[in-house]
């Protein structure tokens, strides 16, 4: 059976800085679970996870994408970015602490809140980064 | 499907088939088929976006008539708040109100009075609110359509209150049986609307199960006649009795003001409202108290059964609003109005309910496999959303396909590439 289930993926390239389209994946991804039926407070927690990766990308990072994958039983969102990479992943994850450039914090993003945010609202979290490289955060929703 | 009934269709007579409509509705709800358009009745919120646009005056709004008030034994017409703004100010107010009697009404009732006592319903909502970030105002029938098909997860959000059309229609329905001692049936309320939404929520009521406004006559059809009428008309009584306050609820911002609200959002325009609700959908609004969306520019005075542009409206409403002052809604007697507009909310027993239209299938497997195939034909479609197949976008013909309802050679401009291969 496992073979004929159907997957969707969906990607979303994230420019460096692009601090005005940072929406647009997590609001597509919104509408495309809203038309297959997905509960709402679902398709919810995955938009806010999925616009806070695009923050992300958007402040830390040389660049990224965003990789919605859909299947009948669970939704994972893979935010896979170039560049600096995080150098302490722990305390990354401490609300309120923030890396972020004073230009991002004057517009209101970059408070902390975006990795213990991502993990509070997914079922599933797990993060792969180090000082240099890529960072790639997975998260599970199960449906 | 049921069928839904709506205020908003098309007088197919003038349509033209020209696209105007197709790309400004907000959750396409119209195709054009056979050169003619044609509106999917679930999806349609009548916002009043095609009525505006159309060239032709094609699309309009389904009314009732003056010639209704035969059916029943006295008449009221509940006059709405955006009358304010609708005549020059050399004409006097009460003397507006007063010629609906010159029409033929036994009464004529201020909503703008409702809207004193909401004000009052409102702050004690958001006084007592228990949930972070903003409540939704229940004002705007066409947004909060928008919210059941479009934005689900805010429904939880919407205040439960009435509006001040529907409160008003119970108090002078009240008022009427007790002055006549007729039956409630025996008695017609006539809401003059500025609003199609407003007429779909008297036949299709959100939270309570009938509405007490039983027509609804658009302002348009009764303008030239009241300015005909106008210097004969009579002063019978002093209709006028709201305050600024009250007055202020016709136009965007109005709310918020009336509650002395600090972190409100007003938004005006079903396009800015879109774009603001998203962002709330993403939690990016969590530090506002209070929401008040509406369909219209400028709100309610911007309605599409409006006489008046509604920029030379709001002007009007500021003025007569300053020289009315809030003198009469410091009259009013606060608990006794909380508990008349609590009393009237007990009537409202369902919850609202999200409305799936776009929806592709009940079946999570299968929506997902047609999901699938809207991605394949979308690749397949040159991307230019020119809308000559009768659908608003590329990507709604590739639904549309899914769904059955259309077909790959609808589309002219891949026709015309396939033909030269
Ligand atoms: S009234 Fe609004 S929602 Fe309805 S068809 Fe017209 S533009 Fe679309
Ligand atoms: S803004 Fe007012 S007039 Fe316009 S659709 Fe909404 S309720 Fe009706």
């Amino acid at each position: 059976m496992a073979e004929t289930e159907k997957t969707i993926k969906l990607e979303y390239e994230v420019g460096k800085e692009e601090f005005s389209k940072a929406g647009i994946a997590s609001s597509n991804i919104k509408k495309v679970l809203n038309q297959i039926g997905i509960d709402s407070t679902i398709v919810r927690r995955v938009a806010i996870a999925a616009y806070e990766s695009e923050i992300n990308i958007v402040i830390h990072s040389e660049g990224g994408k965003i990789i919605a994958e859909i299947s009948h039983d669970r939704i994972i969102i893979v935010a896979h970015d170039k560049g600096k990479g995080i150098e302490n992943i722990e305390n990354a994850m401490t609300k309120g602490f923030s890396t972020a450039s004073n230009e991002a914090r004057e517009m209101g993003f970059g408070a902390g809140m975006g990795l213990p945010n991502m993990k509070r609202t997914s079922d599933q979290f797990s993060i792969e980064s180090s000082k240099g490289s890529d960072t790639i955060v997975e998260m599970i929703f199960n449906i | 499907m049921e069928n839904y009934w709506h205020s908003v269709n098309l007088d197919i007579t003038k349509c033209n088939g020209c696209t105007n409509c197709l790309k400004r509705c907000p959750t396409e709800a119209i195709r054009l088929r056979n050169g003619k358009a044609e509106i999917i009745n679930e999806r349609c919120i009548d916002c009043g976006e095609c009525i505006r646009v159309c060239p032709y005056h094609a699309k309009r709004a389904l009314t009732d008539e003056l010639s209704d008030m035969k059916y029943y034994k006295y008449n009221v017409a509940l006059v709405s708040i955006p009358i304010y703004g609708q005549f020059h100010l050399n004409k006097e107010i009460n003397k507006i109100f007063n010629s609906f009697y010159n029409l033929g009404f036994d009464e004529v009732y201020d909503v703008a009075k409702a809207a004193d006592y909401l004000s009052i319903a409102l702050k004690d909502r958001l006084e007592n609110k228990e949930q972070d970030g903003p409540l939704i105002s229940t004002l705007c029938p066409a947004i909060i359509r928008l919210i059941q098909i479009r934005f689900p997860s805010l429904i939880d959000r919407i205040i439960k209150l009435e509006t001040p059309m529907e409160i008003a229609a119970r108090l002078a329905k009240r008022e009427a049986m007790e002055k006549t001692g007729l039956s409630m049936d025996e008695i017609g309320t006539f809401y003059i609307t500025e609003c199609p939404a407003k007429i779909t929520s008297i036949k299709n009521p959100v939270g309570i199960r009938k509405s007490y406004v039983d027509r609804a006559i658009s302002i348009e059809s009764v303008y030239s006649k009241i300015l005909k009428l106008y210097p004969d008309v009579e002063i019978r009584k002093q209709i006028q009795n709201s305050s600024s306050i009250g007055i202020g609820w016709a136009k965007a911002n109005g709310q918020s003001y009336s509650i002395k609200a600090k972190n409100y959002l007003a938004v005006d325009g079903v396009e800015n409202v879109i774009e603001v609700l998203e962002g709330m959908e993403l939690g990016k609004l969590n530090d506002v108290d209070f929401f008040e969306g509406y369909a219209c520019v400028n709100g309610c005075i911007g309605g599409p059964l409006t006489m008046e542009n509604s920029f030379i409206a709001k002007a009007r409403i500021r003025r007569i609003s300053e020289e009315i002052g809030e003198s009469q809604f410091e009259a009013i007697d606060k608990a006794k109005a909380l508990e008349i507009i609590n009393l009237e909310m007990k009537d409202w027993i369902d919850d609202i309910k999200p409305k799936n239209v776009m929806k592709l299938d009940s079946d999570i497997r299968v929506a997902i496999n047609k999901m699938d195939m809207i991605e394949q034909i979308y690749k397949q479609l040159p991307g230019i959303d020119c809308g000559t197949c009768g659908a608003p976008s590329c990507r709604a013909l590739a639904e549309d396909i899914v769904r059955g309802e259309a077909s790959i050679d609808d589309c002219i401009i891949r026709k015309g590439q396939e033909a030269k291969k």
